[in-house]
């Protein structure tokens, strides 16, 4: 059938299974936006209040339900406005596919109004992006970039569509869904050293990254500590992969990692890491890391193998493939010191938290507290980035995989709202969105479009009046130098929230907090907490940058 | 051990496939000596050749990077004992009376050729490897090089290896497996 260029743009996402569109119309996709119009029946598209907001709303849709999110944007500051967007899903591998509006081809190159090489600019922070010269091109090129965007380690796919292209007129067919390209198959030797090395260790950490949590591989990694009795810590992106209560799990590992779960995976002997790739934040010092511990690592990408850090036997391969065939291979063991020794840095962990960690006062601990009280095991927890980030990290007690939604690789402060909203419809779930002042305030104006969807998201900001972050480092290496780290607009959340037609809430005592969080949780639309923390509240414990696993900082005297 | 080594990278004969290379090279913190890039036997293919500098592990990081790139077909390391390397350089010199005899005879003993003359200049056209070229601009410096330009090393595996896998025939594969055993 023939059709507009624009028409086939919008008939090729729905053929690949979109439901929603997150964007922003403009000068060069009003055709495409016409196209939207005309099948509002079978595709829903979310307008946001900027660009951003949109690329970070798509990030969390995908991150939430694991299918591919699409966000469009018109040409020049439409889709550099994405980059952000992109860059953050990119370094937390998610599949995203960007579609932008370009000037028409004649136009190209001319520097013509709002006229930006977005391909160009792009190609540092997408898996692979197109530029789509010719109209019969068009479909499958679509296609194509959801099938780059979710085949082996996923991640964001952009799409340059100039105007002549969406106006022009070609034969429109549809194609059922593209499959995800094969991968190799992990090489069974190496599985089969893999088994010999657990046999002989002694002190088997299993260390978790977010490629666990794309690759579904939560059972088999239970599976796996459960057959060789072995603790499991994770990165920031691979909470949520194993229950917090399984006796196993230590929780987080890192720069602001559980204290038993950084300290075992330094002690260890063996360290089988699956789907994680060494971020300096996860691992501290690289080169003092890992002195006594034998490596095997298992990612889907091989490019992540001896890059940041030299193993022992590196396997290539889908995660979740990989330890199905490794759990027929295992013989299953026991290691009685070692879970004595680990049983020893938990009761020191333990201790150390009720040191520093008053239970009657309002600070981040009780606070997470109340919130989870109200929480399902299946409630997408959203974070911004920063300070109030590592503390949902630390407390919040995740059970179901894909119910924690940060910004880990790139940090991105401002990601929070956007994802939030994305997370909320792709899940349709109460979402609880965890954010900061400083975070909050970068992309506020999407409360605009919470309001409009009333989606079910509770925003939680944990108001100390500065970037506490920064701060915080300010406070430990730059001598107490605050340099523009103090944010002193005190502005007024609940007014704020009144605005955009939504109940605010604010926290300012600990008498006050369970009976707030209480009518927050149970709101039905959007609402938001405001809830006042002091500003010299430290996330311990904390590696020095640059340190290993031997310098935690777990409390400070007059913080 | 830091060593200069030669790669080769078959890629889609593409606009913009040579700024996806050279872009992860720049962003990954690789660094090249030099770069070309030419048509192939198979038009659907370009070939590019690099030389780096670099240990063994960024040589294995280098080829699984540019593995991952969407454009790219194949990926090989040029072996340095097993391939044959050239580079080609012009070198535009002063052409006085007493100094041309003796770059005559230096262009004599490296098999350069002289391909343009005027009164006041001349231009030498040298190939070889990378140390052959070097040794000629060290020989011929000292008398005045006004210009140069040089294409960068490209490069070829010797016998029965090819870049693109499909090249490779069952007698191919017979004569190398022999070889191996």
């Amino acid at each position: 059938m023939k059709m507009t260029g624009a028409q086939i743009t919008i008939e090729t996402l729905i053929e690949q299974g979109t439901e929603f569109v997150f964007g922003y119309p403009g000068g060069q996709v009003i055709d495409l936006y016409d196209a939207i119009y005309q099948a509002q029946d079978r595709i829903h598209h979310i307008l946001t209040a900027h660009e951003q907001g949109a690329a970070h709303a798509a990030d969390g849709y995908a991150r939430s339900s694991g299918k591919v999110g699409v966000v469009m944007a018109t040409s020049g500051p439409g889709a550099t406005n994405l980059v952000t967007g992109i860059a953050t899903a990119y370094l937390d591998s998610v599949p995203v596919v960007a579609i932008t509006g370009n000037v028409p081809n004649s136009l190209i190159g001319r520097d013509s109004f709002q006229e930006v090489d977005i391909t160009g600019i792009t190609i540092p922070i997408t898996k692979h992006n197109f530029f789509v010269k010719n109209i019969e091109d068009l479909a499958d090129t679509i296609r194509r970039a959801f099938q780059i965007a979710k085949s082996g380690r996923p991640g964001p796919v952009l799409v340059d569509i100039p105007k002549d292209i969406q106006t022009g007129k070609y034969d429109y067919t549809p194609m059922p869904v593209v499959p995800k390209e094969e991968q190799r198959k992990p090489k069974e030797y190496k599985l089969e050293k893999t088994a010999r090395m657990i046999k002989e260790c002694h002190k088997p950490f299993i260390y978790v990254g977010g490629g666990a949590i794309r690759a579904q591989a939560s059972e088999e990694i239970v599976q796996l500590a459960n057959l060789i009795d072995a603790p499991v810590g994770c990165t920031l992106m691979g909470l949520s992969v194993v229950p917090q209560d399984d006796p196993h799990f230590l929780g987080m590992v890192g720069m602001h990692g559980h204290y038993a779960s950084s300290k075992a995976l330094s002690e260890a002997d063996l360290l089988l890491v699956i789907g994680a790739r060494f971020s300096d934040r996860a691992t501290g010092n690289v080169n003092k890391y890992g002195r006594h511990t034998r490596i095997i690592h298992i990612d889907i990408d091989r490019a992540e193998v001896d890059k940041n850090v030299a193993v022992d036997l590196g396997i290539g391969g889908d995660v979740k493939e990989a330890l199905t065939e490794l759990l027929k291979l295992v013989e299953p063991c026991q290691h009685d010191d070692w879970k004595k020794r680990v049983e020893t840095l938990k009761e020191e962990e333990k201790e150390q938290f009720e040191k520093t960690t008053p239970l009657d006062t309002l600070n981040p601990y009780t606070l997470i507290q109340e919130v989870q009280k109200y929480t399902q095991p299946q409630t997408p927890i959203v974070t911004d980035v920063g300070q109030h980030q590592m503390w949902v990290a630390q407390y919040y007690r995740f059970q179901n995989p894909h119910t924690l939604i940060t910004s880990g690789g790139l940090g991105t402060m401002g990601f929070g709202l956007g994802a939030a909203i994305g997370t909320s419809l792709a899940t349709r779930q109460k979402t609880v969105l965890f954010t900061g002042d400083g975070s909050f305030g970068m992309n506020l104006n999407e409360l605009a479009t919470l309001s409009r969807l009333k989606a079910p998201v509770v925003i939680i900001i944990m108001n100390n009046g500065v970037l506490g972050m920064v701060r915080q480092w300010q406070n430990l290496f730059f001598e107490k130098h605050y340099s523009q780290t103090t944010l002193e607009s005190h502005p007024d959340y609940v007014q704020l929230a009144k605005a955009f037609h939504m109940k605010g809430y604010r926290i300012e005592a600990f008498d006050e907090l369970s009976s707030v969080i209480e009518q927050a949780m149970k709101e039905e639309g959007p609402a938001l907490v405001d809830c006042h923390i002091d500003k010299d509240e430290l996330v311990l414990p904390m590696l020095p940058p640059g340190g290993s696993f031997d310098d935690i900082i777990t409390e400070m005297e007059g913080a | 051990m830091e060593e200069r080594f030669i790669i080769a990278i078959l890629v889609d004969n593409k606009s913009g496939v040579l700024t996806r290379i050279s872009s992860m090279f720049t962003r990954r913190g690789f660094n090249i000596d030099s770069l070309t890039v030419g048509t192939t036997e198979d038009p659907r293919y370009s070939r590019i050749t690099i030389s780096a500098r670099g240990d063994l592990a960024l040589r294995k990081q280098l080829i699984k990077q540019a593995f991952k790139l969407y454009n790219v077909k194949e990926v090989k390391i040029m072996p340095e004992h097993e391939s044959v390397r050239r580079e080609l350089a012009l070198i535009k010199l002063r052409n006085k009376q007493e100094t041309r005899g003796d770059i005559l005879s230096a262009v004599d003993i490296f098999r350069g050729k002289i391909i343009d003359f005027s009164p006041n200049t001349l231009c030498v056209e040298i190939t070889g490897d990378t140390s052959k070229i070097d040794a000629f601009i060290a020989v011929v410096s000292p008398f005045g090089i006004l210009e140069m330009c040089r294409t960068g090393v490209t490069a070829l595996e010797r016998g029965c290896h090819y870049l693109n896998r499909e090249t490779q025939t069952f007698e191919d594969q017979k004569s190398v497996q022999e070889k191996e055993c």
